[in-house]
């Protein structure tokens, strides 16, 4: 039993929240200039070229790349020999994810009651937390800021088993064409297939947080994944939806085993701000 | 895309007519900040009867929510929101004489329609650039509901603020020229 204090656990999550909307991980960057030199369109490479110098801006002046510094959703693994002492765990993260965002001068994007109200919470809490118990001794967490340009272009569809892998590229060049310039190409397509309905939502987010470069490391997915970015990027729709090759730098795909009776695909989109930072306690 | 054009802001007649989709540009002078929230309320008062915050003739609103201003700096990043959001209020804004918009992302056809009927400009500037177009941005200020935070109303004094025309007055658009220039499927 390894105990973990919660003021260990605010100081972290404080410091990730600054660090994801501040310094875009190296990988995504290396990804977004090997897919530069794909691009064609004039705009699309002047794009690309104000896209990586704000990069480096942000990351040197420790400013926001972007000012859609998200909702702050938040996951932990954490072993199952950890014992948290001081207080609540989620009341840790929250008071965390305030005191990043206010101390690193991060934009509050947080509304409290989501129809009636909508009112600024002013603190951005709370976060959108997701917890697995693993085996083990540590406690990892992830933040990742997720922007509601990219966000509000996701959808779901529970397919039929009989609509195939047919039914489920259509469904997710579909949602990419109607996205189009709205989530910030050029973009990460993270692809959820399987499980329930709530689970290939969950399964799309998560893959957007994979390594950048990587595939899926089932072959069958892999070809997949080459495939649908290919015909995403014959689309045109290009830097910013403004025309050319490059619409997205990667599809994610991760899939789970479902139902006999179900095809639950489901498509999160991620702007080329694919921010994200972890930290293991 | 040849050189880069200059507009200086109050936009007129004249640098409207010049704009066309496709230009990169270089906006200078007096822009005003607004998104959902302030559009929202703006429309409600123009309903009551009420006077708005800002004098629209001519002018440009920028839909942005900045993040909080460090210490020392005029603005924090500043990038350019979804456009479409403010689809259902713009046609209103345009009439009432809103010259130019910027943005992101597509535009619906009322309000390129009403671009068309009393000649305004849309221009993209690049999402999630935010720190790089921050750079451009020398003075800000809240003029309208500040009780909305990110979302409150801004005068911004900018210098030389990068943007695309999307969509001319004559209602040329980018969005669907260029990807059709290099659709292939
Ligand atoms: S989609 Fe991403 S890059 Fe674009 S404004 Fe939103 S968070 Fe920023």
């Amino acid at each position: 039993m390894r105990e973990i204090p919660v003021a260990k656990i605010v100081e972290t999550v404080k410091g990730l929240c600054i660090e994801a909307a501040c310094n875009l991980p190296e990988d995504v960057e290396e990804l977004i200039k090997k897919s530069q030199g794909k691009e064609e369109s004039e705009f699309g490479k002047y794009i690309f070229e104000q896209i990586i110098d704000n990069i480096k801006l942000a990351r040197n002046e420790e400013r926001p790349m972007c000012q859609d510094t998200g909702i702050t959703v938040v996951y932990l693994e954490l072993g199952q020999d950890v014992h948290i002492t001081g207080g609540s765990l989620t009341a840790a993260i929250y008071e965390g994810v305030r005191q990043g965002y206010q101390e690193g001068y991060l934009r509050k994007s947080v509304v409290d009651d989501p129809v009636f109200l909508r009112k600024n919470t002013g603190d951005n809490t709370p976060a959108v937390i997701h917890t697995e118990v693993v085996t083990g001794e540590h406690l990892k967490i992830m933040i990742v800021p997720k922007g509601a340009g990219s966000e509000n272009m996701g959808a779901l569809k529970m397919l039929k088993p009989s609509d195939g892998i047919e039914g489920i590229k259509d469904f997710i060049l579909k949602t990419v064409r109607e996205a189009g310039g709205n989530p910030c190409p050029p973009i990460i397509v993270g692809v959820g297939i399987g499980g329930t309905m709530e689970k290939a939502t969950m399964l799309a987010k998560k893959s957007l947080t994979r390594k950048a470069g990587e595939h899926n490391p089932d072959a069958n997915y892999k070809a997949l994944e080459e495939e649908l970015l290919e015909k995403i990027n014959l689309s045109g729709i290009g830097p910013q939806g403004l025309g050319g090759r490059v619409t997205a730098l990667a599809v994610n795909i991760e899939a789970f085993p479902t139902h006999i009776a179900t095809l639950p695909v489901a498509v999160n989109l991620n702007c080329h701000a694919s921010r994200h930072s972890e930290a293991i306690l | 895309m040849a050189g880069i054009k200059k507009v200086t802001t109050p936009i007129s007649e004249e640098q409207i007519r010049d704009l066309k989709a496709g230009d990169r540009v270089a906006i200078s002078g007096v822009i005003y900040t607004g998104r959902d929230a302030a559009h929202k309320n703006l429309v409600n008062l123009l309903a009551e009867g009420k006077p708005l915050p800002l004098e629209l003739e001519n002018q440009i609103i920028y839909y942005v929510g900045p993040t909080p201003a460090k210490p020392g700096q005029a603005i924090g990043s500043c990038g350019p929101t979804t456009s479409g959001r403010m689809d259902a209020y713009a046609p209103l804004l345009i009439k009432l004489g809103l010259k130019g918009m910027i943005g992101k992302g597509p535009r619906n056809a009322k309000v390129i329609s009403a671009m068309k009927e009393h000649g305004a400009v849309y221009f993209a500037a690049i999402g999630g650039a935010a720190a790089v177009i921050a750079q451009s941005v020398k003075k800000a200020e809240v003029i309208a509901f500040p009780e909305l935070g990110p979302e409150a109303i801004h005068r911004l004094e900018v210098e030389d603020f990068p943007c695309i025309v999307a969509i001319d007055s004559e209602g040329n658009d980018l969005y669907v020229s260029g990807l059709e220039q290099y659709r292939l499927s």
